[in-house]
């Protein structure tokens, strides 16, 4: 082999080390890409919206000091969560819904936003919305008909954010269902009614805000609801193009193109 | 000795206020290492973080901004790499590792692996780019340091594998591979600290040229000038752990304020 020119061994090294730095950006990025893939996951009250939160939260740990029941916890190596930042599980040890919220406005960052929890200079947790309650009524033993209130007992806003509805039991014809439904934009997501439930697996469950609700979308209105008109206030004009409503639908039905043939 | 008493003190001392602000809510210093609040009110916190976390797009807030700018003061005028030698926990994993390494004399039986220090340099950009395409702070979702550091207070889960392979990265692989060529915070703080006064001069004059202190330096080139002439140890990569103070026999080697006059 020939000597190599300067100049070619220099275009040659950093071509090798740009290289060398895309292999790791490409491993790093995937790791990342992979270890935020975590939905199922409950924030402290006040929250960001979750990629916001990543991207905010300098994972001190300083809302875990703070709370007082040990609720929060730091994502370490083996939870399967965003490593370091702050998360909770219900199941295990709910959010008890402090008056003072000790774990916001210790915040640093903002990731937990005092505002987004309170009523004017007021901290007011019932605002916080950490998640939203979801009932399986199939392993709920309410919905059996055998009596049990424990989630509806157990929730800090007592009638409010999980009611009893009640409804006749059919089959014995003299009993009644108390049946809890979650009010879900009142449901903080604290998780006492999942920490309370007696069933083997909870049956009412706190799952985040956009895994556990649906969207309606603008298409639908309440007409006999006057607040609902506000909420398709923005919505989008335009239509659908699909094959068969190229045409106008009289033409699309007349169209005999290729029908006798 | 007393130096390693001292970094050791230092780094236990560190870790058990952060235990105990957890545990028992002694408010003298709250937190971990990325954000802390020291006697429940001056913020610190860690400037890479913070510098992540801007470049990601994240809004800093004053608190934030306030640590960030305190700690890079310090490192900036006073301690220089002094994080590495004196505050980090992962110190003690590499520092133990390094030990066994040459108690066993591992460099004997190994071949030579090569590997630039720059390294550190490029993880630390390439840290400022993910952060910046992927909208977070890329280096803080995986820092070893971190995890290690988080664990010991707030609860370890696996975090242990990461420390152990970090351990035997620097036991089987390189001499100092992670502290000294890996470690983009490394590489932050030597970049932050090379204009700091708190400095190890070389008194060549006492100098027996007996190389000790190049032994156990674990950033070698920065005693360049070693039994050549008298200087302070001025490049950014020195971490003023002091090894070096404490190897020399001959006190040719002492901490000492940089002089920028003449």
């Amino acid at each position: 082999m020939s000597q190599m020119s300067e100049r070619r061994k220099f275009i040659l090294g950093t071509a090798r080390a740009v290289g060398l730095a895309g292999i790791g950006a490409l491993i790093w990025s995937s790791v990342l890409e992979e270890s935020l893939h975590a939905s199922l996951l409950l924030r402290p009250p006040g929250a960001l919206e979750e990629k916001e939160f990543l991207k905010t939260c300098i994972k001190c740990g300083l809302c875990v000091s703070a709370c007082p029941y040990d609720t929060l916890m730091l994502a370490a190596p083996g939870d399967k969560k965003p490593l370091g930042t702050p998360f909770f599980n219900a199941r295990d040890i709910p959010c008890y819904m402090c008056e003072d919220i000790p774990c916001v406005p210790v915040c640093p960052t903002g990731a937990l936003d005092e505002a987004s929890v309170s009523e004017g200079d007021i901290l007011a947790i019932a605002k916080a919305r950490m998640g939203v309650a979801v009932v399986d009524p199939y392993a709920c033993i309410a919905f059996w008909g055998i009596q049990c209130d424990a989630c509806y007992r157990a929730c800090p806003l007592l009638d409010e954010a999980i009611v009893l509805e009640y409804a006749k039991n059919e089959r014995t014809g003299k009993h009644a269902f108390l049946k809890p439904v979650v009010v879900q934009d009142k449901c903080t997501g604290c998780g006492m009614c999942e920490h309370a439930c007696i069933t083997d697996k909870a049956s009412i469950f706190v799952l985040p805000l956009d895994v556990g609700l649906g969207r309606a979308g603008d298409h639908y209105v309440k007409g006999w609801d006057k607040k609902d008109q506000q909420r398709v206030k923005n919505a989008q004009g335009g239509t659908t193009q699909t094959e068969i409503s190229k045409q106008s639908a009289l033409d699309s039905l007349n169209d005999d193109a290729g029908l006798f043939e | 000795m007393r130096y390693l008493i001292a970094r050791r003190v230092s780094q236990i001392g560190i870790l058990a206020l952060y235990g105990a602000a957890h545990i028992w809510g002694l408010k003298i210093l709250e937190g971990n290492l990325s954000s802390s609040l020291l006697l429940g009110s001056v913020p610190l916190s860690d400037p890479f973080a913070v510098l992540q976390m801007f470049v990601s797009g994240s809004i800093i807030t004053m608190d934030i901004f306030l640590g960030a700018l305190i700690i890079t003061i310090f490192y900036g005028l006073v301690g220089g790499r002094m994080f590495c030698s004196w505050v980090c926990p992962v110190n003690m994993v590499t520092d133990a590792a390094n030990f066994l390494r040459r108690k066993l004399g591992i460099a004997q039986v190994q071949k030579r692996v090569y590997m630039s220090r720059n390294i550190r340099f490029w993880i630390l950009g390439l840290a400022l780019v993910l952060s910046f395409l992927m909208g977070l702070s890329a280096f803080e979702f995986i820092s070893p340091i971190s995890i290690l550091h988080r664990g010991l207070i707030f609860g370890m889960g696996f975090g242990f594998s990461v420390v152990l392979i970090i351990f035997f990265f620097d036991l089987l692989v390189h001499e100092n591979g992670w502290c000294g060529y890996v470690c983009p915070l490394g590489g932050f703080y030597s970049l932050i600290g090379r204009f700091s006064f708190l400095r190890v001069r070389h008194n060549v004059d006492n100098c027996t040229e007996c190389m000790q202190c190049k032994e156990v330096c674990p950033e070698k080139e920065v005693l360049f000038m070693v039994s050549k002439f008298s200087e302070t140890v001025n490049m950014g990569a020195c971490t003023n752990c002091a090894r070096c103070i404490e190897v020399c026999g001959d006190d040719a080697l002492n901490f000492s304020i940089r002089n920028y006059l003449n």
